[in-house]
């Protein structure tokens, strides 16, 4: 199988750091898995979406997204990823519709067809309803669920989601976890983060933990808790890869 | 949809719109009702002064009589039905009751009559008019006199000087006046009398358009210069949404998406285009219709009206470029705010908005020569008051537009060498 992400030897040091925040990291990721990134607090996680997505970009190495090389094709990979990140990247005094139309038409959605798109998405997520009620007025869930509408609105091939249930109650969360598997179901390959162990080992189809910006260990959940000595589920296999200090860092 | 986005979030945002729209208006009715009165030759409110008078001579009664004419001054002689002493005045006006004392010495009157006595007898002696042996033991020594002025310590310096040059050509008047009378007794021609009027007089030419003269006003010179003041205010709102966008997590999607970073800034640029423009033309309606209602006169745009917003809506380009420029730099609100409003004032300041550059020190002028609001200011005196052209303009408009261009990519380069930390 061909990977859709090819991270070859990826490195970042932020000016002024001491340390890397990914030092040499090369994975594969392959179209139709959902892959969990997970590690603890400054392991790197965020880093890698964030030059994944363009946001930072890398001190040395490279990468490619469906065979499109980043440093070359830019514009063109951002046409078919979705990125939810993990703050409400939302205008607050917008309605949820106002909204969704204008991140929308930013990947070239316009008209009726952009229309329905927001109306099916809201609908599936529960939310229509509220589709002309301003995001201020909205819970932290329901801000969740708009939020992953607008990274997704465009049926991206990749989408990156940094912590997509955190903060949320069980039903919202649910709703979104089901929403992912829908589009995962019509070929959206998801990279996915997150502190919830038990949501991931559910969830993710492949997993790779990440610690001081490199992989420690990578599989499907399954094949990783049963090579890990002792451990009854992913949480007991963090612990033993990640250690049990805490990770407080400024 | 960029634009309409950013038209939304100002349209929920009640409190930017009324700053936005109705502050520069109140601030323009209030500044020119203010100036205006400069600008008079008839005031309504006089200052009030007091004079002391220990010489109750013609010389004083000459001062007090110009100074009622004035329609600057009204003459104080007495506080609380207490005719007025030296120290009383100094201590009323140190105090910051009024603003001017003239204190009148005694004898002022008599001793400048001898002087000039002196001097007359001494020059028709030298023509041999008069018996200068006869008239020489009355001669005695008159000492230089010495009118004193108090001011409040509180009063600006270019007051103080347009009191104290018309006080010393009211007395230089008053001197001449008896210098001719004491000549003319001195010849005995009593029936001759000299021409005192003033010889060399001074006309201002003013331009002409269809052969009218126009004739500045206050208006004229207010209305350009508030309003880029206002123009440039959108600086504010503009890099507090910009610093929002950053805040709240929406930089992430607008950076994350296919549209360039310079075709969202063009949708800012284009929706804060249209608020100037409204602002600009709003101001102007004002000027025009609100103005005759409440004493000031009507701005006369008559012709003018198409450079006006050539000249508008390119200070407008140069107010957003900093706009962007600062939202783009600053990290919070209380950055970007405070930044703003005080760059502005100072923008303002160097650029002629307060006080003329001609006025400036040498130093300051070099320097409002590189205040976009001092180019968007000329352009604005060129077209209103000095009925240029486009030609005219072109040089400031250009600048204008070029520091849009520059402030712009600084922040755009800026913007994406963040990204590569």
């Amino acid at each position: 199988m061909k990977p859709i992400i090819q991270i070859t030897q990826l490195s970042k040091k932020y000016k002024d750091a001491e340390m890397y925040s990914l030092s040499d990291f090369s994975l594969s990721i392959y179209e139709g898995q959902i892959f969990g990134l997970l590690g603890p607090n400054g392991a790197g996680k965020t880093t890698l979406i964030s030059m994944l997505c363009g946001l930072v970009k890398p001190t040395s190495g490279s990468f490619s997204i469906d065979d499109l090389s980043y440093a070359k094709n830019s514009s063109e990979i951002k046409k078919i990823i979705g990125v939810v990140p993990q703050e409400y990247a939302l205008y607050p005094t917008l309605t949820a519709r106002e909204n969704l139309l204008y991140f929308g038409s930013m990947y070239g959605l316009k008209g009726n067809d952009l229309k329905e798109k927001v109306i099916e998405s809201l609908d599936f997520l529960g939310l229509l309803k509220f589709a002309d009620k301003r995001i201020e007025t909205f819970s932290g869930g329901m801000k969740r669920r708009i939020n992953l509408i607008a990274g997704i609105l465009h049926n991206p091939k990749v989408l990156f989601l940094d912590e997509p249930t955190v903060g949320v109650d069980v039903q919202s969360k649910n709703a979104i976890i089901d929403y992912l598997k829908k589009l995962n179901k019509n070929g959206t390959t998801i990279i996915y983060t997150s502190h919830h162990l038990s949501e991931a080992q559910d969830f993710c189809t492949d997993i790779a933990i990440v610690d001081r910006g490199k992989i420690y260990a990578e599989g499907t959940p399954n094949n990783l808790i049963a090579s890990t000595a002792n451990a009854r589920n992913l949480e007991d296999v963090f612990i033993a890869l990640t250690g049990k200090e805490l990770r407080d860092d400024i | 949809m960029s634009v309409y986005k950013e038209f939304l979030l100002l349209k929920r945002d009640i409190g930017g719109v009324v700053i936005l729209f109705i502050m520069p208006l109140v601030l323009i009715i209030t500044v020119t009702l203010i100036q205006d009165s400069t600008f008079k030759t008839v005031s309504d409110a006089k200052i009030p002064i007091l004079l002391v008078d220990n010489d109750n001579g013609n010389v004083s009664k000459t001062v007090f009589d110009n100074l009622q004419k004035s329609n600057i001054f009204t003459v104080v002689t007495k506080i609380n039905d207490e005719q007025l002493t030296e120290s009383s005045a100094k201590e009323a006006v140190f105090k910051g009751k009024y603003q001017l004392a003239i204190i009148i010495p005694e004898k002022l009157s008599a001793d400048l009559q001898s002087k000039i006595d002196q001097n007359v007898e001494k020059i028709t002696a030298s023509l041999g008019m008069t018996d200068t042996l006869a008239k020489a033991e009355k001669t005695t020594v008159v000492n230089q006199k010495e009118v004193k002025l108090y001011f409040d310590p509180a009063v600006q310096m270019s007051f103080k000087n347009a009191v104290m040059s018309s006080i010393d050509k009211m007395i230089s008047q008053i001197e001449t006046k008896s210098i001719y009378a004491t000549f003319q007794a001195q010849l005995g021609e009593e029936t001759t009398s000299f021409e005192q009027k003033s010889f060399i007089t001074f006309k201002e030419i003013v331009p002409k358009v269809n052969n009218e003269e126009i004739i500045p006003n206050s208006v004229q010179h207010n209305v350009p210069a508030w309003t880029l003041f206002a123009i440039f205010f959108i600086v504010i709102p503009l890099s507090i949404n910009i610093v929002k966008e950053k805040s709240q997590g929406t930089f992430v999607r607008l950076r994350t998406n296919p549209v360039p970073n310079v075709i969202v800034i063009a949708g800012k640029t284009i929706t804060y285009l249209i608020i100037c423009m409204i602002q600009f033309y709003m101001m102007i309606l004002v000027a025009i219709f609100l103005f005759p209602h409440i004493g000031l006169p009507s701005l006369n745009v008559e012709g003018n009206l198409f450079l006006m917003s050539i000249v508008a809506l390119f200070s407008g380009f140069g107010a957003i470029g900093f706009g962007i420029l600062l939202g783009t730099i600053a990290k919070t609100q209380e950055q970007s705010a405070p930044f703003g409003a005080t760059s502005v004032i100072i923008l303002a300041a160097i650029g002629g908005i307060w006080v003329p550059v001609f006025a400036m020190p040498k130093m300051m002028q070099l320097i409002a020569q590189s205040s976009p609001m001092n180019w968007g200011l000329n352009a604005f005196y060129d077209v209103l008051l000095r009925h240029g052209s486009i030609v005219d303009i072109l040089p400031e408009i250009s600048l204008l537009f070029l520091f849009f261009i520059i402030t712009t990519t600084i922040a755009l380069q800026y913007d994406k060498k963040k990204r590569a930390v």
